[in-house]
């Protein structure tokens, strides 16, 4: 039995409108829609975004991280993982989460975003080999 | 065809030189940051040997203490500035980059033949203020605001701020901040030395390099503590992005000094998006395709213009951002896809029966 061959790849651009923080657009795109629904999508980015807001916070505890490696010549960050890299983990976990849960079980494959420079999240389409899956 | 496993730092393109097995990353070409780390050592070894033995004595032993603490410091900022990502920006793969070009063309509708298709920019509205994104040719990506891309380096870099010799890389996103303290502990060493220098003067050489430093780095320090206040960057100082005419303003200062210092100083750690030291599988002999996407039409030399070291009218197209795109889909038509499997020469098949 073969792996099934990707039928196409779709990829969900960075909204810019708040600025330079990590934020990825909600727009659905059209070529899913025989595949998932819009809402569970959106959930999946509302909740991207969100991980990626809470590991660029500017606040009380960054800027401690941030004074902190400071006063030892970020020679810290040589034995303890920043902030940000903590939350990257809990989304790789995420995302491995979605894609076993939805994604898989729909021929679809969510692509972490740190694999592509945080510019877009792919969307690999599996072609669909179930017989009489009319969605 | 034998596959064996490489590190990716191996396959990036760009022009960045990497050591002890892709944990350092740095530019081509180094030789005025020797220059740098020769001067600084040079000097205190000068001051350590000739002027501290004199002022432990006669004044304090604590001095030549803090002066090796900085020292020490300054080597660290400078070592931590030359050598992590600044903040390079992965190029596309083919599949996104084609994802993009038909993005592109299905906004740009159908171009009557013989004319120049628009420049590729995409618009976004950050905090009441229209930001135009440009498209690198060579990243075959639109550039995040406030990214640019280095002809030095030939790597878009985030938040790209300037590239300094002196250091060899860029200074982006990720390094901007250890560059910045680099400055300023460099010229609170080189005021400490000066200092101590004028109080007992044992080498002139000492003096002259320090008072030359002295005025550079100062002035350098100065000029970046004017930039992080205002949360812009030296590119963007230099294009006048912000300069506010056409009631033209920051969108990304938060229009508080202190916060905007919290920001570029303080800030989270960005992490490197170049997962240098993984691994991939490269397939030996022939196909490197799936390792180097871009490298086929990357050698557009009008790309270069995307330079960041000319001064660009601010927001405006320069006339050199339409020719590129002539010859990116003249080159476009060429190569459509990029993932055509090598054909094994009958020799190869030969040996495998063997």
């Amino acid at each position: 039995l073969r792996p099934p061959a990707v039928s196409s790849k779709v990829f969900v651009q960075r909204d810019y409108g708040s600025g330079t923080i990590s934020k990825f657009q909600t727009k659905f795109p059209s070529e899913l829609e025989s595949r998932l629904d819009k809402q569970q999508f959106d959930e999946t980015i509302q909740t991207l975004n969100n991980l990626y807001a809470e590991a660029e916070k500017l606040g009380g505890k960054s800027y401690l991280e941030g004074c902190l490696a400071c006063l030892t010549a970020y020679t810290i960050f040589l034995c303890m993982e920043t902030h940000y890299e903590k939350v990257l983990k809990k989304i790789s976990r995420y995302i491995k989460d979605q894609n076993e849960k939805i994604y898989a079980p729909r021929g679809l494959l969510l692509t972490d975003p740190i694999e592509r420079g945080l510019r877009v999240v792919e969307i690999t389409i599996y072609e669909d080999r179930s017989i009489g899956s009319g969605r | 065809m034998i596959t064996r496993k490489v590190r990716k730092w191996e396959k990036l393109p760009g022009k960045n030189t990497f050591c002890c097995d892709g944990r350092v990353m740095m530019a081509r070409q180094k030789g005025v940051f020797y220059l740098t780390l020769f001067l600084i050592v040079g000097t205190c070894s000068l001051f350590f040997a000739f002027e501290c033995p004199y002022l432990a004595v006669h004044l304090s032993p604590a001095i030549p203490v803090f002066a090796a603490l900085l020292f020490l410091f300054v080597i660290a900022m400078l070592l931590r500035t030359s050598f992590s990502d600044p903040g390079v920006l992965p190029r596309a793969l083919p599949e996104e980059a084609t994802f993009i070009e038909m993005e592109i063309e299905a906004a740009n509708g159908n171009v009557p033949a013989g004319q120049r298709p628009p420049p590729r920019i995409r618009n976004v509205q950050i905090n009441n203020q229209i930001v135009k994104l440009k498209y690198c040719y060579t990243c075959k990506i639109f550039r995040p605001p406030r990214a640019s891309h280095c002809s030095i380096c030939d790597n878009c870099v985030d938040r790209f701020d300037h590239h300094c010799p002196w250091v060899g890389n860029c200074v982006g996103k990720r390094n901007y901040r250890y560059f910045y303290m680099f400055t300023l502990s460099l010229s609170l060493l080189t005021i400490y030395i000066f200092t101590f220098d004028i109080v007992h003067v044992s080498t002139v050489l000492e003096v002259l390099v320090c008072f030359f430093t002295l005025w550079s780095v100062v002035g350098l320090t100065g000029f970046h503590t004017y930039l992080i206040s205002l949360n812009q960057t030296t590119n963007e100082d230099i294009k006048g992005s912000w300069s506010g005419k056409n009631r033209v303003q920051n969108p990304y200062s938060h229009k508080n000094i202190f916060k905007n210092c919290c920001e570029v100083l303080c800030g989270p750690a960005f992490p490197s998006v170049l997962d240098r030291r993984g691994l991939m599988q490269e397939d030996s002999p022939a196909s490197s395709t799936s390792a180097a996407p871009s490298s086929s039409s990357s050698s557009n030399p009008m790309s270069q213009t995307m330079k960041t070291t000319a001064p660009l009218i601010p927001n405006e197209h320069t006339p050199d951002d339409a020719k590129p795109s002539i010859a990116a889909s003249a080159e476009k038509s060429d190569s459509p896809k990029e993932e055509d499997p090598p054909t094994p020469q009958p020799w190869v098949a030969l040996i495998k029966l063997i």
